[in-house]
């Protein structure tokens, strides 16, 4: 087990070096500065600056210094704004996100799991065609769809719930955006925990432990759910990739200041040392849950730990 | 072929086939065009009055006409881009599945690593640092959506490669071409239809996400997901602005997912049976 | 009173009828045999008495067991009934365990499940029961996962799972299909010692078994009764024609009636072959090493031996498909080497190979004409369209296969068919030698014999050299004219048919033998003649890799690897072979 940690641990830094390089290079690879945009500047202030931000170097030395930067955990200072580290406005954005992602994601689970569970349990029945159908159409539909059309209704026609960020500090103000960003992977983790749970409970293992008279609680729960649950922990790399995607377009329509709104605004303003952290730093965030994903597959499939 | 035999396939493909149908000849036949604007009729509600079907924008253009034309780039660039994946997807895996060993092993390892970046983001970033154009999109969401693709055609070849009846091929002395083309690539065609149709949708739904973050299409052109953008401002007055557009976008996306779902099926049969 | 009873069971999918209008009993402590071949019925049966038939299956009839209708039972009696009055052990243990639970774990759910034991208590009863079925260590198996296991182990765990609750009945369907032989012999031993009192109902398509194990037999055609009794009176004078077919298509290893010696030159020469793979971390395996081979015209060389014995590696490198790592083949005079690619239109043309499975070695996606054409196609281009398929139509004529076969597709072929495709595409170029893979093996026995006599006609006709791969000994004995025996890669002993069967020289080959059931009542049931399993061919044992399971090693075994010796025209590789 631990030779299998350590090898999936080794085998994620070619995959972090690589984020880091594409997303560096893609940045110097900008046509113009971060500073054109405004007035003219004199020569001289404008190499000033460049000197100030190392832009005057090799792009290698430039990478190297960004690296050694990394490694100590500098993400570097921000090109817009000024008095600030991309580290501090990272560390001020990022708890709203991953409290919405985290409440997302443990909804998404919950209801995908058990809806899924219930519609395998009862094939073709009536219960399990309403759970497609409602699962087919949350997959469907684009999460910039479904915000507004909740907010419409929700929140301005029947006025249940607040509709913005900044019209409450009540605890309700999260309920929308976090249906929000659940939907499409409640809706996906229902259809895979479907699929997966017939499939195991037309194993053999399954009628073996149903002819032990272990009763269908038993087997769903020690027999079934185990391996069942398998495509579904796979999928969650993807899921968290799809809810961190989701949290943008979330956090801009109810003004959520979460990280997400941030990215947006950094890739408007062109402010590259800050959109650079950010992918930098999503980037390792997605890797890094990959890796935990990876390692609690082979805790639940002892077939996986040996190789 | 009992591809039309399977209800949800014909359906789905059936609705697919008319909004396309009506995207491509509607602008044609309406009245109004995608640009003129009329001060006298700023969001009016849907009316068959001078054909306004789907009302007017907060510029009083004729929303019906700019949803047609919604349609087509949304459609053009979600099946460029499903081609450019397609593409790449099949090649890339079945040459990786072909060769086996070494090769595909070190092949493989370029699609996992890449699989972990986050490339919404890389798709933003190169939004924001290049000059946006459609064909931009089309590479970045081709680029997002071959690797599926490439490790399901290279799973299905690998073992397709292992298969008995190709090593009675072998053994006949059936050349490695004839091996590719007559007995490797026709088991491949079910599984590349199914999943080109699923990656459809996903091209959609890359391209809608990012004109409605203003990153995508732009004025006076427009997409499905420039049109959402523009209906959420208005929706608290004018809710068809939104739900128009947001509603054909779900409706298509929802097809496509159906007739993969139902293109699965079919194909699943036919190797059971 | 009888313990099971079956009265007017029928099982229907949709329109079709599996299993009709069938009737018997089980008594207390009786052993009785269910048999049948594919198809039959007799594992719809065996799921429909624990109440477990697939979804949509109607299920019509009465089930009563110690006097209740299982019929009138709530789900919850039911389950009470499993596992503590009725245990079933299961065909293929790899898929019957749950591979994600640890084995201990999933023997101790049943004792607590049915309130029989908890805790500690429930530890020492599942390990108790481990060391009951013969399991070493229990106290490691306890812990281990199924994948962890041998074959014949997690067949082990599978029978003492129905058998911990100490159930009135055990229901065994094909306990021991997808087991070696000599393991075989070794779990039958065990459903003997173990089962004390319990009644036993053995579903198995081998005759030999059901001769050995059971007092009264069930005889099953397409899911109706055709025959029951007593076993020694249905052996000795069976009453449907049915029962005549099965016993006349069964095997025996015993038999006198042996193809007549040939004397062909050489055609096929293999030297000193040795084949070896690359596992995960760089370890090689090596699945054959050193064997000699000579092939004759007109002759049936069949290569015995259990799994990893590397029978099927060597003839895959013989035909180029595999690489041989060291050794060559010498094929009419001239040396075949490298891959298949590159060895030419001749051997192409002149030896052909038939698989076990004979739909996977047919393409899903091309009809039987395109199939069976396709040698013409590739080798024989001038011959033109019409004159292609007269070829085809002869070929499949020769497989006895009309015309109506040629636009079909292989799923809409049985298996003896698709077999038969198999070997007209096979022949249709004429070939000198043939080699047949297990192309048997997944055959019922009429459908088998049918294949096997078609084989021996085109020999007969045409002179064709086959080498005949197979696991079963009494197959083997019937058909073939020279027999090759392989123990983990290695050479064990070649021989004529009637000396290797009535003179094995090498004490594997002679527990080969003594482990094959006999399809006779009369002949009473051997102990296995062998314990334990085949080794991991990572780690071979040192000197005489049969040694750890031989029962006459000694201490040169152990430390010298025998070379092969000629005595009285057996070639055999053992120290203590005369």
């Amino acid at each position: 087990m631990l030779r299998y940690t350590l090898l999936r641990l080794l085998g994620a830094i070619p995959t972090l070096l690589l984020v880091i390089v594409l997303a560096f290079l893609m940045v110097h690879a900008a046509p113009g500065g971060p500073f054109d945009a405004e007035r003219a500047l004199p020569a001289d202030v404008e190499a000033n600056i460049a000197r100030a931000y190392h832009l005057d170097e090799p792009l290698p030395q430039q990478f190297l210094r960004y690296l050694s930067g990394l490694l100590q955990g500098d993400l570097g200072p921000s090109f817009r704004y000024r008095d600030y580290t991309v580290n501090e406005l990272i560390g001020a954005a990022f708890p709203l996100s991953l409290k919405l992602g985290a409440m997302a994601m443990a909804l998404a689970l919950v209801l995908g799991v058990s809806a899924g569970t219930a519609a395998a349990l009862r094939q073709n029945s009536t219960l399990d065609r309403v759970v497609m159908a409602f699962a087919m159409t949350g997959i469907s539909i684009p999460v910039f769809v479904v915000a507004p059309i909740l907010v419409l209704f929700l929140a301005v026609k029947l006025q249940w719930l607040p509709a913005g960020w900044s019209s409450t500090t009540s605890a309700s103000r999260l309920v929308l955006p976090v249906i929000t960003l659940a939907l499409p992977q409640i809706a996906y983790i229902a259809r895979l925990t479907r699929a997966s749970m017939i499939d195991v409970l037309s194993r053999d293992f399954i009628r073996t432990a149903r002819a032990q008279g272990l009763g269908t609680m038993t087997v769903v729960r020690l027999h079934a759910l185990k391996p069942a649950m398998l495509p579904v922990l796979s999928y969650m790399g993807p899921a968290i990739a799809a809810i961190l995607t989701g949290s943008v377009v979330v956090e801009e329509i109810f003004g959520i200041p979460g990280l997400g709104q941030f990215f947006v605004r950094a890739a408007g303003n062109r402010d590259y040392t800050l959109v650079l952290g950010i992918v930098v730093f999503y980037a390792t965030l997605i890797v890094l849950l990959n890796l935990v994903v990876d390692i609690l597959y082979g805790v639940i499939d002892p077939r996986v730990r040996q190789r | 072929m009992s591809l039309l035999g399977n209800p949800t396939v014909r359906v789905s493909g059936g609705i697919v086939l008319f909004i396309a149908l009506v995207a491509l000849l509607g602008p044609f036949l309406s009245p109004n065009d995608y640009l003129s604007t009329n001060f006298d009729e700023l969001l009016s509600p849907p009316s068959f009055d001078g054909a306004r079907f789907f009302g007017t924008d907060d510029l009083g253009r004729d929303l019906f006409v700019r949803t047609m034309l919604g349609i087509r780039v949304t459609l053009v660039v979600a099946i460029v881009a499903s081609f450019v994946s397609l593409v790449i997807g099949v090649a890339y895996g079945a040459i990786a599945g072909f060769v086996g060993g070494r090769v595909d092993a070190a092949m493989m390892r370029v699609v996992d690593t890449l699989y972990a970046l986050p490339f919404i983001f890389f798709v933003i970033l190169l939004m924001v640092v290049f000059e946006r154009n459609l064909l931009l999109i089309f590479v970045a969401i081709g680029a997002v959506n071959w690797l599926d693709m490439a490790r399901i055609v290279r799973g299905q070849t690998l073992s397709l490669r292992e298969r008995e009846f190709v090593a009675a091929a072998r053994l006949m002395g059936v050349s490695p071409a004839r091996i590719v083309f007559r007995h490797i690539a026709p088991n491949l065609i079910g599984i590349v239809v199914v999943y080109v149709t699923l990656t459809i949708p996903q091209a959609i739904l890359v391209e809608s996400f990012l004109s409605f973050l203003g990153l995508g299409v732009q004025e006076p052109q427009t997409s499905l997901g420039a049109l959402v953008d523009a209906g959420v401002n208005q929706m608290e007055g004018a809710s068809w602005t939104l739900l128009i557009p947001g509603g054909l976008l779900a409706l298509i996306l929802m097809c496509f997912n159906f007739l993969g779902d139902g293109l699965r099926d079919v194909f699943d049969a036919r190797h059971v049976s | 009173m009888s313990l099971l009873e079956l009265e007017k069971l029928s099982i229907r999918y949709g329109n079709t009828t599996v299993v009709d209008n069938l009737g018997f009993t089980v008594g207390e402590g009786e052993s009785v045999g269910l048999v049948g071949e594919s198809g039959s019925g007799k594992s719809q049966t065996a799921l429909a008495i624990l109440g477990l038939s697939p979804r949509g299956a109607q299920v019509s009839g009465n089930i009563r067991f110690a006097g209740s209708d299982l019929a009138e039972l709530s789900q919850r009696e039911l389950d009470k009934l499993r596992a503590r009055r009725i245990g079933i052990a299961f065909q293929d243990p790899s898929q019957a365990l749950n591979p994600y639970l640890r084995v201990g774990r999933q023997l101790r759910e049943i004792l607590v499940r049915h309130g029989i034991a908890k805790g500690k208590d429930a530890d020492r009863q599942v390990m108790a029961m481990l060391e009951r079925v013969g399991l070493p260590d229990t106290e490691r198996q306890f812990m281990a996962y199924p994948h962890q296991l041998s074959g014949g182990m997690r067949q082990r765990v599978m029978l003492a799972s129905a058998l911990i609750a100490q159930p009135d009945l055990l229901i065994a369907d094909e306990p021991t299909t997808a087991l070696d032989v000599t393991v075989q012999a070794q779990i039958l031993d065990l459903l003997e010692e173990i089962r004390d009192n319990t009644a036993l109902l053995l579903i198995t398509h081998d005759l030999g078994i059901v001769a050995g194990h059971c007092e009264r037999m069930l005889v099953l055609e397409r899911g109706r009764l055709v025959d029951a009794g007593a076993t020694t009176a249905l052996f000795a004078s069976p009453g449907h024609a049915h029962t005549r077919a099965l016993l006349a298509a069964a095997p025996r290893i015993d038999t006198s009636d042996i193809p007549d010696a040939v004397h062909g030159k050489s055609i096929l020469g293999v030297e000193s072959a040795t084949v070896s793979y690359e596992e995960r971390g760089s370890r090689r395996l090596h699945a054959v090493s050193d064997v000699d081979l000579s092939l004759h015209v007109g002759e049936t060389l069949a290569i015995v031996g259990e799994s990893g014995s590397g029978k099927s590696s060597l003839v895959s490198a013989i035909l180029g498909l595999v690489p041989m790592e060291s050794g060559c083949v010498v094929y009419a005079g001239s040396e075949l080497n490298g891959p298949v690619e590159r060895r030419g239109k001749r051997q192409a043309r002149e030896l052909q190979l038939i698989f076990q499975d004979p739909i996977g070695a047919l393409n899903p996606q091309m009809r039987v004409r395109s199939l069976v054409g396709e040698p013409l196609v590739v080798h024989e281009t001038q011959l033109s369209s019409r004159q292609r398929l007269g070829r085809v139509t002869e070929a499949l004529e020769q497989v006895g296969l009309d015309a109506g076969y040629l636009e079909r597709f292989p799923h809409e072929l049985s298996g003896g068919q698709a077999q038969r495709v198999a070997i007209a595409r096979a022949l249709i170029l004429r070939p000198n030698v043939l080699v047949c893979d297990e192309a048997v093996a997944a055959l019922d026995g009429s459908v088998r014999q049918q294949v096997l006599s078609l084989l021996r006609q085109v020999q007969d006709e045409t002179g064709l050299a086959i080498i005949f791969i197979s696991h079963d000994l009494a197959v083997v004995r019937s058909i073939s004219h020279r027999v090759l025996v392989m123990y983990m890669g290695r050479f064990v002993e070649v021989a004529e048919n009637d000396a290797l069967f009535r003179h094995p020289r090498h004490p594997y080959t002679r527990a080969l033998i003594e482990a094959v059931p006999v399809p006779d009542p009369l002949v009473p049931p051997r102990k296995a003649p062998l314990q334990g399993e085949v080794p991991s061919l990572l780690k071979p044992p040192p000197g005489c890799v049969f040694h750890p399971r031989c029962p006459l090693a000694s201490d040169v075994c152990r430390q010298s690897c025998p070379g092969a010796r000629d005595i009285d025209g057996t070639r055999v590789a053992c120290h203590h072979a005369d």
